[in-house]
C-alpha cells in the first residue's frame, strides 16, 4: 500500500526533520518507488532462517574496567553550538 | 616526478635519503594546487599541517626508524576524525566541526609515518554512489571530467587516479572504496568486517561499514591495509585478530586457484562492454592456471533490497545523534524538539533526509517485520549461500560496477537507478567479506573493474591473489589523461 502524505509527517516527525510540504512531497514520492522495491523480498522463503543483525558472528566483548585519559571538559565543549560554564546550554525542556 | 611513484618506491627512495619528505609532500601539494580546482576531490588543504606530518615522518627517518609507508602522502576521506583538522563529512551540519581526537586509523597512519596531504570529498555521511551529494562540491572523474569518479568516496579515488596522493582512505557501507576505485581505474579494498577499527569512523550503517584503502597497485593497498588493521578495544565490533599480514603476498599463485564467476552480475543489467572487459580478463586468468567456474547464488539478487532497509535504519539511528546540543550546526526553533527538528531539516541535504526517512519507516511500528526483520533473514541466507560457495572456491569474482564511469547528473533524477548500481558490491558487506576492485580494462577509454571477494578472515589470501590477477592483466592498468 503506497505511503500516504499524513504517514510522511508522521515519519518526519518521529525522525525529527522539520520538512516544508514541497520536500515532503518528493519524500513521498521516492518512499514509494524505492517501497514499491522492497516487495521482492516478500516472496523469499526465510522459514527457519534466523535473522543477523550483523556481518560476523561476536560473542560478548569485554573489557577491563580501568580508568582511560578521558577529554578533558574543555576540549569536550570545544564543538558545542552553545556552552557556558563547562556545561552545554540547551532550550528550556521543563517549564517553571 | 615523484608524483608517479607508487607507495612502496616512494618510501624506498625516502628511507634512502634520495627524497625529502617534505619535497615529496610539497610535490603532492603542487599537483593538488594544479588540478583540484578542476577535480574537486579536496575538501580541505592545510599545507602548515602536511608539513607538520612530514617533519614527523622525516624525524622517522632520520632516527632510522622508517617502516614501510614512512614519509609516503594520502589523503583521507572526510568522514574520519582528524584532531585538530575539519571533519565534514561533506554535511553543512558538520561544516565547522573541528574533532577533538584521531580516528584510530588516522592515529594508526601518524605511527606510520604517512603524511596527510588533505580531506576528499564524499557524498554526505557516505551515502551515494556519485559524490554528486556532497554538499560543498562535485568531483570529477580524472579520465574524463564529465563524468562521476563514484562514491561515496570518490573524492578519495579520484585523487588516487590523478597522482595527487599514492594512497587514500576510503569507507565502504555497501561499496563506497570498490564502486569508485573501479570507476577511476585503481585499487579498492574493503577489508573483513572487524579488522579495521571504526573508531572515529562517522557512522552510517554501523554492521556494514568498514574503512579500507586505495592505491594505484595492489602491493600498495596491501602496504597500507597493514599499517590500519588490527584490534582496537575502542571498537567493541574490532576483530580480535593481528594486522592483515603482507609478508607472503607475493608468494601466491594463480595456478590451481579457484575462481567462481557470480553468474547473476553477468546478466542483461551489466553493460556488455563491461561483460567483454572482465570476460577478457578470466581468459587472461585461465591462461595463468586459474580454475575457473561459473557459480549462481541467487540470493545475492535480494542484496539492493535488504541494503536499502538494513543502511537506512541503521543510518536513521546512527544519525540521531545530530541534534544541535553537543557539536555541529544549531538552529533555534520552538522548544528542545524545535530546535532538533529546525537543526537536522537545515543541516542535512536530500538524500540523507529520505535516508533518515525509508529508515524511521522500516523501525516504525507496523512495518518492522515486514522490512526490518525479513531484511535480516534475507541477509542471513545470502550470508549462508556465499558462505557454502567459499567451501568450493578460493574467490568470488565479478564486475564491481555494472556499467563504467556515468555523466555527472546522468542519474540524478533517477535515485532509484542509481541505487540499482550497487548491486555486485552489496553482498561483500552483507556478510562481512573482504572484497577487492582491480582494473582489468578499458571501455570506451573509461576504467572497468574486478571484484574479487575472499571468504571472512580471508584478507591475506585475497591479496595475494589480487597480486597474482594484476601480474596477469599488465595491459590493463594506465594513466589518465592529464598531465
Amino acid at each position: 500500500m503506497p505511503i500516504s502524505l499524513d504517514e510522511v509527517r508522521h515519519v518526519a516527525r518521529l525522525a525529527r526533520l522539520d520538512l516544508d510540504e514541497a520536500e515532503m512531497l518528493a519524500l513521498q514520492g521516492e518512499l514509494n518507488a524505492l517501497i514499491g522495491h522492497f516487495t521482492d523480498i516478500q516472496n523469499v522463503n526465510v522459514t527457519g532462517v534466523e535473522p543477523t543483525s550483523h556481518a560476523v558472528n561476536m560473542n560478548n566483548v569485554w573489557a577491563e574496567d580501568e580508568a582511560d585519559d578521558p577529554f578533558a571538559r574543555d576540549s569536550a565543549l570545544r564543538n558545542a553550538p552553545m556552552s557556558r560554564a563547562g556545561l552545554f546550554v540547551v532550550p528550556t525542556i521543563i517549564e517553571d | 616526478m615523484p608524483t608517479r611513484l607508487s607507495a612502496t618506491r616512494l618510501a624506498a627512495r625516502l628511507a634512502a635519503k634520495e627524497l625529502g619528505v617534505r619535497e615529496v609532500a610539497q610535490a603532492h601539494l603542487d599537483r593538488i594546487a594544479t588540478l583540484d580546482a578542476t577535480l574537486g576531490a579536496f575538501l580541505t588543504v592545510d599545507p602548515d599541517e602536511t608539513m607538520r606530518w612530514a617533519d614527523a615522518a622525516q624525524a622517522k627517518i632520520d632516527a632510522g626508524e622508517a617502516g614501510p609507508l614512512t614519509g609516503v602522502p594520502i589523503a583521507i576521506k572526510d568522514n574520519l576524525c582528524t584532531a585538530g583538522v575539519r571533519t565534514t563529512c561533506a554535511s553543512r551540519i558538520l561544516e565547522s566541526h573541528v574533532p577533538i581526537y584521531d580516528a584510530t586509523v588516522v592515529r594508526r597512519l601518524r605511527e606510520a609515518g604517512c603524511v596527510m596531504v588533505g580531506k576528499t570529498n564524499l557524498d554526505e555521511f557516505a551515502m551515494g554512489t556519485s559524490t554528486e551529494n556532497s554538499a560543498f562540491q562535485v568531483t570529477r572523474n580524472p579520465w574524463d571530467f564529465d563524468r562521476s569518479p563514484g562514491g561515496s568516496s570518490g573524492g578519495s579515488a579520484a585523487a588516487v587516479a590523478a597522482e595527487m596522493a599514492p594512497l587514500a582512505l576510503g569507507s565502504d557501507t555497501g561499496g563506497s572504496i570498490r564502486q569508485p576505485a573501479s570507476l577511476c581505474g585503481i585499487v579498492g579494498f574493503k577489508p573483513t568486517y572487524g579488522r579495521c577499527s571504526r573508531y572515529g569512523l562517522v557512522a552510517f550503517g554501523s554492521s556494514l561499514d568498514q574503512i579500507g584503502p586505495f592505491a594505484r597497485t595492489v602491493e600498495d593497498a596491501a602496504l597500507l591495509a597493514e599499517a590500519i588493521t588490527g584490534h582496537d578495544r575502542r571498537d567493541s565490533t574490532s576483530a580480535n585478530h593481528p594486522a592483515i599480514a603482507t609478508q607472503a603476498l607475493k608468494s601466491g599463485t594463480l595456478r590451481g586457484a579457484r575462481l567462481g564467476v557470480l553468474k547473476e552480475t553477468l546478466g542483461e543489467s551489466t553493460d556488455p562492454r563491461v561483460t567483454q572487459g572482465v570476460e577478457r580478463a578470466l581468459d587472461a586468468l585461465r591462461a595463468e592456471g586459474a580454475d575457473v567456474h561459473e557459480v549462481s547464488i541467487p540470493s545475492i539478487g535480494y542484496g539492493v533490497t535488504t541494503y536499502y532497509i538494513i543502511a537506512p535504519a541503521e543510518a536513521s539511528s546512527n544519525l540521531a545523534r545530530f541534534d544541535g546540543v553537543r557539536y555541529g550546526l544549531r538552529v533555534e526553533g520552538k522548544g528542545h524538539i524545535g530546535m532538533m527538528e529546525a537543526t537536522r531539516a537545515a543541516g542535512f541535504g536530500h538524500e540523507v533526509k529520505a535516508r533518515i526517512m525509508i529508515g524511521t519507516y522500516a523501525l516504525s511500528a507496523g512495518y518492522y517485520d515486514a522490512f526490518y526483520l525479513r531484511a535480516q533473514q534475507v541477509r542471513a541466507l545470502m550470508r549462508r549461500d556465499l558462505e557454502a560457495a567459499f567451501q568450493d572456491f578460493d574467490l568470488l569474482v565479478s564486475p564491481t560496477s555494472p556499467v563504467p564511469a556515468f555523466k555527472i547528473g546522468e542519474l540524478t533524477s533517477d535515485p532509484l537507478a542509481l541505487k540499482m548500481l550497487d548491486y555486485c558490491t552489496i553482498p561483500a558487506n552483507m556478510g562481512g567479506f573482504p572484497a577487492l576492485s582491480l582494473n582489468c580494462g578499458f571501455a570506451d577509454g573509461l576504467p572497468i573493474g574486478l571484484h574479487l571477494m575472499g571468504p571472512v578472515l580471508g584478507d591475506e589470501r585475497l591479496l595475494q591473489l589480487a597480486y597474482c590477477v594484476e601480474r596477469a592483466l599488465p595491459d590493463a592498468t594506465g594513466r589518465p589523461p592529464l598531465p
